[in-house]
């Protein structure tokens, strides 16, 4: 681009003016095409990100939001104080963890068995990813039947081994329950992201491994797995802050008692926390507090896997 | 885009060569990347639970309410779709739903496409002072849940009186940094500089060289991203819960509205069907354009 030459020298005098317009062309046009992105950005996430910090200091209320009274962090240490905070905190986390880990690891199984030469791979690809297509609000009403303690589908299939787990009103089956929704929607999605970074590897590494006797499960192991480690990676930290911001299922799967996650809080996260204290509670402050607390967790959490990832590409490069 | 389809003819190569089978993936020596009946198995396990549910949602809104709610759960469609169907129709008004979404889903990706191609653009093949900052910070916005930008937008729609109608949802969606990431990735391999030094020498300014050389090699990738984001904005759930309410829904809302309880004296059958109508237009978009969503998602996401 910059050791661009006109091809032919245009009459002087028109010149200059017509060259000082393409040069402006040329050193303007990039800003203008990603204006959009940074003026959308700034007025529908930097400047409501700023001033909900802003709200988080003051007391406001839903329905009169112009007084505004100063409580410094009196928010936070309210918060820090509170017993459904922290537990909403923790169940954020729980479910995180039940939602995301099997969640991977079984899209990472499935997209090593996609990776083989086989009859009707469109069809498996195509079947996996068809929970994708559907709507929070529409996998969670379906699956709220599916685990209806009284006549869900799932009862009944586990009479045979004589369990009768209640799936809204003990702690950990209702958690499980709604990870099931999360797992369900995204496992396929993430086999396929695996399944292309798998495709990239290069064909003569398994061949190189596989003649110097490594076994199937050695080469999965030792080549597969290091060679999408950055996938990886990528799937980790975007399933990570989907689990952050886990809203829509825990709140239709408690049906008329959502917003609180449950008669005990027992699957209420912080998003569903922050929704209850601003529009049913009316305490935007509170609430802002809340949405800012999530921002410095996902803070941390980048900041430790940046760490992690540092601390790890040393060693190795020391050996 | 349909390199993950066409990955047979790159493997044949690996026929030949000697394997040592072992364990459960036991099979023939020189069929080394053959599916063995293991893996159609749990392959076939898979298939099935992500299908199910879908199946058992069709069961469900073919049945009466009393049947849904007796145990064991029906199994096969019943005679009441239509019945159902009806009932939904009014109860949660999916008319004006299904019209909302696609208005919503069909501004969103048809505004993110142009968007994020213009930006993907400057940011693949442009030279300009601050890009590669510039293109951290877009990659870092993905990270920023909707939770903290909710509640001043819905103090900003509340004052501009835009609460319950469709603009609310629409402005703030209208491009996002996952397109612009995802078409900076696929011109930045599809897009030749030649291309563009060569518009570029016949006198062409930058609306020319969009128009007549990059919108025509960025089109398969403007295809994907704009069918993914019309998933993604379809399925949006929790701003427009915030922003609009049950007399202008879009589907999720309205679906939202539906399933507000889980007494004895809902129809379970009716939720069903509002489910079934909210996710049929796009189980059709995925059933005739599956193949290309597949491609789609598995290019996006490799290279970065």
């Amino acid at each position: 681009m910059a050791t661009h030459v006109r091809a032919e020298a245009p009459p002087a005098a028109r010149s200059s003016w017509r060259s000082r317009l393409y040069r402006f062309d040329l050193k303007a046009s990039p800003y203008a095409f990603i204006a959009p992105f940074f003026l959308c950005f700034a007025a529908f996430g930097l400047f409501p990100l700023i001033w909900t910090g802003w709200l988080s200091l003051h007391y406001v209320d839903l329905l009169k939001p112009d007084v505004m009274e100063w409580k410094g962090f009196g928010n936070y240490t309210r918060l820090w104080s509170n017993d459904q905070f922290w537990t909403a905190l923790r169940n954020t986390f729980t479910i995180g963890v039940i939602s995301t880990v099997p969640q991977l690891l079984m899209a990472l199984g499935l997209a090593h068995l996609l990776n083989y030469r086989m009859r009707g791979r469109g069809f498996f690809r195509v079947a996996i990813l068809a929970p994708y297509a559907t709507s929070i609000a529409a996998a969670t009403l379906v699956f709220v039947q599916l685990f209806n303690p009284d006549y869900g589908f799932i009862n009944w299939a586990l009479d045979v081994v004589g369990i009768h787990p209640n799936w809204y009103s003990e702690t950990w089956p209702s958690q499980i329950a709604i990870s099931t929704i999360v797992t369900w929607r995204w496992t396929g999605y993430n086999a396929l992201i695996y399944l292309a970074a798998m495709q990239a590897v290069p064909k003569d590494l398994y061949e190189a491994a596989s003649l110097d006797g490594a076994s199937r499960w050695q080469q999965f192991t030792r080549i597969t797995i290091p060679s999408i480690r950055p996938t990886i990676m990528f799937t980790i930290i975007v399933s990570t802050i989907g689990a952050t911001q886990l809203f829509g299922e825990p709140m239709l799967f408690g049906g008329g008692v959502g917003v609180s996650g449950g008669s005990a809080h027992q699957f209420q996260t912080l998003s569903l926390y922050m929704y209850e204290l601003g529009w049913p509670s009316r305490q935007l402050g509170r609430a802002s507090a809340v949405a800012w607390t999530m921002l410095l967790i996902l803070l941390l959490i980048g900041l430790a896997q940046y760490l992690i990832t540092r601390y790890r590409n040393r060693n190795e490069l020391g050996g | 885009m349909a390199a993950t389809l066409s990955t047979p003819s790159s493997r044949e190569a690996k026929h030949a060569q000697p394997a040592r089978p072992r364990g459960l993936f036991r099979r023939k020596a020189g069929e080394h990347d053959k599916a063995g009946p293991i893996t159609y198995v749990l392959l076939g396990v898979a298939a099935l639970v992500s299908l199910f549910p879908l199946y058992w949602t069709f069961v469900a809104a073919s049945n009466t309410g009393e049947r849904v709610a007796l145990s064991p759960p029906p199994m096969v469609p019943g005679g009441e779709l239509w019945n159902n169907i009806s009932v939904a129709w009014d109860q949660a008004d999916m008319g004006t739903a299904l019209l909302n979404s696609t208005i919503v889903a069909g501004c969103v990706s048809l505004s993110t496409v142009l968007f994020s191609t213009l930006a993907g653009f400057a940011f693949a093949k442009l030279r300009f002072r601050g890009r590669n900052a510039l293109l951290t910070l877009v990659v870092a916005t993905m990270t920023i849940p909707p939770q903290l930008s909710v509640i001043p937008l819905y103090r900003i729609i509340t004052d501009l009186e835009w609460s319950g109608h469709l603009q609310s949802v629409i402005l703030p969606s209208l491009v996002a940094a996952f397109g612009v990431f995802f078409m900076r990735q696929f011109l930045s391999e599809a897009l030749p500089f030649e291309l563009i030094e060569a518009a570029r020498v016949d006198g062409a300014n930058s609306m020319r060289v969009i128009w007549h050389v990059v919108f025509p090699i960025a089109r398969p990738a403007m295809a994907v991203l704009g069918m993914l984001v019309f998933v993604q904005s379809w399925n949006d759930f929790f701003w427009p819960f915030v922003a609009l309410n049950a007399q202008n829904p879009t589907v999720q809302v309205a679906l939202s509205g539906l399933g507000g309880g889980s007494g004895h004296d809902i129809n379970q059958a009716v939720i069903m069907t509002g489910a079934l109508v909210g996710t049929l237009p796009l189980l059709l978009i995925f059933a005739v354009l599956g193949k290309h969503i597949v491609g789609g998602i598995t290019s996006g996401a490799v290279k970065s």
